[in-house]
């Protein structure tokens, strides 16, 4: 048994790496991730990433902050307090609107934001699990687990015929920071 | 898929030759890793020392009380909210570029983004010193907020005031999601090339970064989402900061143009002050190839534009005050023009009316130097708007005995050259510290929008002629372009 734990193809090219990932699927062999110094369009797809439902959250969170501000302003103005002004009318909605929009982006940024982060799991002070360092500069990086997708010449052959410019066999998952 | 060729007669939004990820990565990170040269040191010197002037005249204005302004009784209200106002028109550039223009899908943002949010985040926090210094009694902001009391009062929530607070602190405090969500994959890219502290500080600042297919995804649907919120929120911030004025009494402010007027005049004032950066910046921080000559014109453009509403807008107001028939609403006018104040309505009106109209002519528009010299006309200019607005509106009140004219103290005017300082202060320490473009976004157009993808299209000979030789003529007014290449 060797102790290589991942296979990684790296690319320089956003193209030549979508083709990698066609031959590998090709082969049926299952790909763990990919990483890119940017988004590519159109990888969801091909990987079978669902969608994400982030926008739902979005939405439940601005719902959210428009009831907390509306509910504050109803209870202090209308309900705890009421004012004589003028003899004008103690719930003038008109007036509630810019609280309960801003407390409705401001929920919604907020919201969704974290729950981005919770689910990615992004947070100050998380030891970043990096496979490869240039993943985040130039190289376009197809990880293959390698427990169980034997033999591994085959899966750096194809890499290699996909155009990768380098292929690792890497015996630690993550590059360590030491 | 990641790429395909974009139509041959738009013009590239990255030049030069032999541009790599790589390269993209070493130009950008370039300030950052590097000790800074002789260029930032200077600005940086003279910024600082405006940012002490700043310490000094707010320390002043804390110890001794708002008595140490130029205010009276009859002008309560003069250069420290003209320089809120400015401060925050000047702010909203940058949400314009990174959401307005992100929902329109203009590429050309992509490689300005990041500073011009920059911008606004700390445009904000200038404009956020001028409230909290206004207050007089700064330790008693909280009042602001519908805390409970001793008093067992509650804050009006029918003041402009009032909705101004959650404007700003929400503006605030989404724009800083934004920018920070953002900048997270760059701070990665610094980290895997850092070593030692500067690896452990970025490390921690990139929350684990990674830039996973899902990850990408995820941060795709925030960014497009907190454009879509953000861009209503932009507009609804100077909306409600030209409330302060609407929802007076005062002839001259009481006018319903007011929203959408002052949202005009913000997003001019924000383009002339990303144009007064960047067009520094891109020279000092050798960053040519990504905020090329169609960047700097797409923005003198926007600069055209927004100048010409706020003039018809000027003059829109001048003729309904005539309009109306109301006679204080008149003279507040014919007085703005003909009164003691008028080289500051003369001031205004021909910075930001007059001299953006120049912006027709294509060689001006591309001239780096005119560009941003007629940017600091135009931010010039939008400060005597406010100054126009707010003093010439007050400084003759309803009873002629209480006529008076402003005269701002050495504090006023240190408070004002001070908050410039500590602008330029906290933006040369973040191009030092923090990637000033956004390097992913960019990465993205390098295969589709550049110069080298075009120069290949033309290469293999499959397209049009006329189409090329538009394409060809566009890109002369480049300052990045070598036109030899395109010779044969």
């Amino acid at each position: 048994m060797s102790k290589t734990k991942f296979i990684l193809g790296l690319f320089d090219d956003p193209d030549d790496m979508m083709h990698g990932i066609e031959k590998l699927q090709k082969n049926s062999i299952p790909i763990y991730d990919v990483y890119s110094p940017m988004p590519i369009h159109g990888i969801e797809d091909k990987l079978g990433v669902k969608e994400s439902r982030l926008g739902y959250a979005a939405f439940c969170f601005g719902c959210l902050g428009a009831c907390v501000i509306f509910s504050i302003v109803y209870y202090t103005l209308v309900h705890d307090w009421p004012m004589n002004i003028g003899g004008k009318p103690n719930f003038a909605m008109p007036n509630f609107v810019p609280f309960t929009f801003e407390w409705t982006i401001l929920f919604t940024a907020f919201g969704m934001t974290f729950t981005f982060f919770a689910a990615t799991h992004l947070f100050p002070g998380r030891a970043p699990r990096v496979m490869d360092l240039r993943a985040t500069d130039d190289r376009f990086v197809i990880a293959v687990d390698a427990k169980g997708n034997i033999p591994h010449d085959d899966i750096t052959n194809l890499l290699k015929e996909a155009g990768a410019v380098e292929v690792k066999h890497n015996d630690r998952k993550y590059v360590s920071y030491e | 898929m990641a790429s395909h060729s974009e139509s041959i007669i738009r013009e590239p939004l990255i030049t030069g030759k032999d541009i790599t990820y790589a390269k993209i990565t070493n130009d950008v990170l370039n300030p950052v890793e590097n000790m800074p040269n002789k260029a930032w040191w200077i600005g940086f010197t003279v910024a600082s020392l405006g940012s002490l002037l700043w310490v000094v005249s707010i320390s002043y204005t804390f110890w001794f009380g708002l008595g140490a302004w130029g205010l009276n009784k009859t002008v309560g209200w003069a250069w420290d909210i003209t320089g809120f106002v400015w401060w925050v028109g000047i702010g909203h550039a940058g949400t314009l570029i990174s959401a307005v223009l992100l929902i329109f899908r203009q590429n050309w943002r992509n490689s300005i983004n990041r500073s011009a949010e920059a911008m606004t985040i700390f445009a904000v926090i200038c404009a956020a010193t001028y409230i909290v210094a206004h207050m007089g009694r700064p330790w008693l902001a909280y009042f602001t907020l519908p805390l409970p009391n001793q008093y067992a009062l509650w804050v009006n929530w029918n003041s402009a005031l009032m909705m101004d607070v959650f404007a700003i602190s929400t503006y605030f405090s989404v724009s800083l999601v934004f920018w920070y969500t953002g900048l997270l994959p760059d701070i990665a890219s610094i980290r895997d090339r850092a070593t030692g502290l500067r690896r452990r500080i970025y490390s921690v600042l990139s929350f684990g970064w990674t830039g996973s297919v899902k990850t990408w995804q995820r941060f795709e649907t925030v960014s497009l989402i907190l454009a879509g919120i953000s861009t209503p929120l932009v507009l609804s911030v100077h909306t409600i900061v030209s409330f302060d004025f609407a929802t007076s009494l005062e002839p001259g402010w009481h006018t319903t143009i007011f929203p959408p007027y002052f949202v005009a005049g913000a997003i001019f004032s924000g383009f002339a002050m990303v144009q007064t950066l960047l067009l520094v910046t891109r020279k000092v921080l050798g960053l040519e190839n990504y905020i090329t000559m169609f960047h700097i014109e797409s923005m003198n453009k926007i600069i055209l534009l927004t100048g010409s509403i706020v003039g018809v807008a000027y003059i829109t107001e001048f003729f309904i005050a005539w309009y109306s028939g109301v006679e204080y609403e008149q003279y507040a006018f014919i007085n703005r023009a003909t009164g003691p104040y008028w080289w500051a309505y003369w001031s205004m009106m021909s910075c930001n009316v007059i001299s953006p109209q120049l912006f027709w002519s294509k060689y001006l528009r591309t001239n780096i130097k005119f560009s941003w010299f007629l940017s600091i006309i135009v931010n010039i200019g939008m400060w005597f708007e406010r100054f126009v607005i707010i003093v010439t509106s007050l400084h003759r009140d309803y009873i002629p005995s209480s006529w008076a004219m402003f005269y701002p103290t050495w504090v006023d005017v240190s408070v004002f050259i001070g908050s410039i300082g500590l602008f330029f202060t906290m933006f040369l320490l973040f191009i030092r510290v923090l990637p000033a473009v956004a390097m992913a976004e960019v990465k993205l157009l390098l295969k589709t929008s550049s110069e080298q993808a075009k120069k290949k299209l033309i290469d293999s000979g499959t397209l049009k002629e006329a189409e090329v030789e538009y394409y060809k003529e566009s890109l002369v007014k480049y300052d990045s372009v070598d036109m030899a290449d395109y010779e044969k």
